[in-house]
């Protein structure tokens, strides 16, 4: 098998890859793109963590010693969206580019021409943004849900770029998701069935659609909120028969279903690590792509649990307290089933396998916190404190990033034909697990304690545990700078892979293609049985 | 510092802490079951100790059962958790009705069936903030005038909100509600204990956002009474002041000094004590057209405000002395030399003028 694939790949370099900067500029490989939308996530990672710096360096004390309160909110506005936006879905658009069509038997993305264009106006969008905080009156500050009115009669001139940039990766998106549906419906290898897609696939599948469901309503949300501001119009403005409310609800309803997209392939991702590792099947597989489905359907039913405190009728809360907690059994169902792989497997701790096994535990604390939250009369008091900011860290950094980490550390033999340094893997690995745990878990405490999330001072009961916080924010930070190093290493020196380095790994990708895979991945499809 | 939520001092309060108590227990019961197998499993199936992976990876009834016994639990949390919620969002029957009004950055209090209205702000001082005094006790959570409540009544809240959205939050009542602009929302408590009671505004409304504290002082009921009847008095003493001041003229040594006093209370978060304003957020004052131009239009903008932008109507936050003073001061202030003195009378005379 090994052999076909070499002679395809150097018959490739004959006719399809231009040198060169134009070689990254033109691309339309999956390869490429995929690269360079990890590699793009990974800038955008340092970058909006630089700001989460200095946010924690600013509340490494109270009072205030470094930065004005209005750059204070720009950095808490810009961190959310440069790590929503530019880090955690890019990355994921990355993972889905370089992995889906290897997994599924095709030679490429369905539609590569619109690929390259998904990438490349991206990194306008966030030159556009960034931009902005060096105008005049500075760039967003009103947080990454940019409520009205502040993001309109009260924001600052830049507010303009900001609602273009979020276009843009709006579009961006969109057009990502659409390439993913299009190569899963169109492009399967022969007898690769549905219920025969590797999870990962599955949950991208699934993610493709929420993403084409609700971006256009961050779209019309941004839109209303340009309008209200430069044209005249009155959509969030109660003195012109608006309602800052109704943003809350088409933010929300884009919003919610937004945070599983930032967590639906991560699942994905797990549901291949931990069997390989375990060198056992997957148990469940078909409730784990019902438990993704029915997570996908409630996401949007659930959008105003984020808005317990604006005033809503009691039936309303009600209705949102109960579909709310709902969601926990699906996601239960999840991770009884990661935990049923394991057991009476053949477990090894590979350095894929320890994000892996983090990434349930501290994604299933998240789960804790999260149904804590869902229980209305309590979330009133939960609310807009530190409590909210450990809870979506928790499935935010040690969730979805840590699941990424995984998926690189995973995979890396198969994109780059190079074993990477396991030491360095498990140094990164504990380094950042000690100090992620120190970072957000006295969150918790702060929140409970009384303190009031996105303010730039406190009051002196809450100043040893900042103190504890920041140190752990600035440990976790320099310990992705190991990760750095590591993928460096592993591209320039790394030991070569063979085909399937992992030996418990199952899927084309590893049985059907060499390490490197070739430019590209599968130019007859494989048969499948 | 309290490492958990309070139990507070109504008996809502109590209930959501037991509510959060109970919560809390489950997941790690929860917890406990689910980390215990992993572990275990991490243990005692490990490739190092020789483990042979079974076969086994699927089981319907494995499966249904960790369906439906986390269904059972979730109709066990969502019983009591109704309970409460219902009795939280039933505020009819009060025996007291208060309008609380945010607005960047300050609370106002209004007594419905009283003559009396007030707004409180942060009592830190700024050189507290950036370190050139030392913090006091409870800096960031002081105000110039707590709002004060009666002990055993049903206090009602109406919030609503000046300018953007604010949300006013007591740990101890377990309340905190969202004053958004142009609509009215509903709260109540009924405080069981006398005391102090503090909280913070909790939802992001611009840059003093962090500095926008709430104080509440229970007392019980013939304390209150007579708190009350003291206020009254002073209001309506001041009302009358300020009738007579109309017909004084103040000395630009007194407008100066008072008004620097009062720019630094109230206008200087936005325009800076320098008058310079921050570029493309908050105009400056000095050589601004307004403050060196017309007076009436600069008594205008400070009184009545300006629709639509952070500039609120100071007209009814200050005294008629404060608002001539604070202007004056304005206008001779980082050398904008006018030599304009502007007296109570005017500011009248610009108030009519809107009416
Ligand atoms: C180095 C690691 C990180 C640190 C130290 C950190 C710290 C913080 C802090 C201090 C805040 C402000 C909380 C507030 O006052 O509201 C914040 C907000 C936020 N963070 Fe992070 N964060 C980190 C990583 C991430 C990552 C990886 C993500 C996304 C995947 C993320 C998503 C967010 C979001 C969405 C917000 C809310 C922004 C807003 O309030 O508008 N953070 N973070
Ligand atoms: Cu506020």
């Amino acid at each position: 098998m090994s052999t076909i694939s070499e002679v395809h790949a150097e018959h490739d370099d004959h006719h399809h890859a231009p040198r060169g900067l134009m070689r990254w500029v033109l691309t339309t490989n999956h390869k490429d793109i995929g690269s360079m939308y990890l590699w793009f996530a990974f800038a955008m990672f340092i970058t909006g963590g630089a700001m989460a710096m200095v946010i924690r360096a600013e509340l490494f004390q109270p009072g205030l010693q470094l930065v004005e309160p209005n750059f204070f909110n720009q950095m808490t506005t810009m961190h959310g969206l440069i790590m929503v936006f530019g880090a955690v879905m890019p990355a994921f658009t990355g993972l889905a580019n370089w992995l889906i069509p290897m997994m599924i038997g095709a030679p490429d993305m369905a539609l590569p021409r619109m690929n390259n264009w998904s990438f490349w106006i991206l990194p306008f969008a966030f030159t556009m943004l960034l931009a902005s905080l060096f105008m005049e009156g500075g760039g967003p500050n009103f947080g990454w849900t940019f409520y009205a009115p502040l993001s309109t009669t009260y924001s600052p001139d830049s507010t303009a770029l900001f609602v273009f940039s979020v276009h843009i990766m709006g579009i961006s998106s969109i057009m990502g998701a659409i390439n993913v549906i299009v190569t899963i419906m169109n492009l399967r290898a022969p007898g690769m069935t549905y219920m025969k897609l590797p999870l990962f696939v599955w949950t991208w599948f699934i993610t493709a659609f929420l993403l084409i469901a609700v971006m256009p309503v961050l779209a019309g949300a941004v839109t209303m909120v340009l309008t209200d501001k430069y044209f005249g119009t009155s959509f969030f403005d109660a003195a012109g028969g608006g309602d800052p409310v109704l943003f809350q609800h088409i933010f929300w309803f884009f919003g919610h279903p937004e945070v599983y997209i930032m967590i639906l392939p991560s699942f994905g991702i797990i549901s291949a690590i931990v069997p390989a590792f375990s060198r056992k099947k997957l148990f469940g597989y078909s409730s784990m792509v019902y438990a993704t489905a029915s997570i996908a359907g409630l996401s949007f039913v659930v959008w105003a649990h984020h808005m317990f405190t604006t005033g809503m009728p009691v039936q309303a809360e009600l209705f949102f307290m109960y579909a709310t907690m709902l969601i926990s059994v699906p996601t239960g169902v999840k991770v009884f089933n990661w935990v049923a792989t394991m057991w009476k497997g053949s477990i090894s701790f590979e350095t894929p396998m320890l994000f892996a096994i983090a990434f349930i535990v501290l994604f299933t604390i998240g789960g804790f916190s999260g149904l804590m939250l869902a229980i209305t009369p309590v979330d009133f008091q939960y609310h807009d404190t530190y409590f909210v900011v450990a809870h979506f860290h928790y499935v935010l950094v040690t969730g979805a990033i840590f699941s990424i980490m995984a998926a690189a550390y995973y995979w890396l033999p198969k994109w780059t034909g190079k074993m990477y340094d396991e030491g360095l893997g498990r140094l990164h690995f504990w380094c950042s697990l000690v100090s992620v745990n120190v970072l957000f878990f006295p969150m918790h405490f702060l929140g409970l304690g009384g303190m009031p999330r996105r303010i730039p001072d406190y009051a002196l009961q809450f100043a040893d545990v900042n103190a504890i916080v920041s140190i752990g924010g600035f440990a976790f930070g320099l310990s992705q700078f190991i990760f750095l190093y590591m993928v460096i290493k592993c591209i320039r020196s790394g030991e070569p892979a063979p085909a399937k380095p992992w030996e418990g790994a199952e899927g084309l990708e590893w049985d059907n293609l060499p390490s490197p895979a070739p430019y590209h991945s599968f130019t007859t499809p494989p048969e499948i049985k | 510092m309290s490492f958990n939520l309070r139990p507070g001092v109504t008996s809502i309060s109590e209930q959501v802490y037991g509510l959060h108590m109970t919560i809390f227990y489950i997941c790690c019961a929860i917890g406990a079951l689910v980390f215990g197998a992993m572990f275990w499993a991490i243990f005692h199936h490990r490739k190092s100790k020789g483990a042979v992976p079974a076969q086994f990876h699927e089981s319907t009834k494995v499966e249904i059962i960790w369906t439906v016994i986390p269904f059972v639990i979730l109709i066990g949390m969502a019983i009591p958790a109704t309970k409460t919620l219902l009795a939280m969002e039933d505020p009819s029957d009060a025996d007291l009705t208060i309008q609380v009004t945010g607005s960047q950055w300050k609370w106002h209090y209004k007594y419905f069936d009283q003559e009396l209205e007030y707004y409180s702000v942060l009592a830190s001082d700024w050189g507290e903030v950036n370190g050139k005094l030392s913090k006091r006790a409870n800096y960031l959570l002081e105000v110039d005038r707590p709002l004060v409540l009666p002990v055993g009544k049903k206090v009602r809240f109406l919030m609503t909100s000046e300018d953007v959205i604010h949300s006013w939050w007591v740990p101890d009542f377990a309340v905190k509600k969202d004053a958004n602009p142009g609509f009215i929302n509903e709260a109540w408590t009924i405080i069981d204990k006398p005391g102090i009671y503090r909280g913070q505004c909790a939802e992001l409304c611009g840059k003093d956002h962090g500095f926008m504290p709430i104080v509440v002082i229970a007392k019980p009921q013939a304390e209150y009474d007579a708190w009350l009847a003291e206020e009254e008095a002073a209001y309506q003493a001041k009302q009358a002041q300020e009738l007579a001041l109309v017909a004084m003229t103040m000395e630009q040594d007194e407008l100066m000094s008072l008004g620097e006093k009062v720019y630094e209370k109230s206008c200087a978060a936005c325009h800076q004590v320098n008058g310079e304003g921050l570029p493309g957020v908050f105009p400056g004052l000095k050589a601004s057209p307004i403050a060196v131009g017309d007076v009436s239009k600069h008594i205008d903008v400070v009184v009545n405000g300006v629709p639509g932008t952070a500039m609120q109507a100071f007209g009814k936050q200050l005294g008629l002395k404060e608002l001539a003073a604070v202007i004056t001061y304005e206008r001779n202030a980082w050398g904008n030399d006018t030599g304009d003195l502007v007296q109570a009378k005017d500011v009248v005379a610009v108030q009519n003028a809107a009416q």
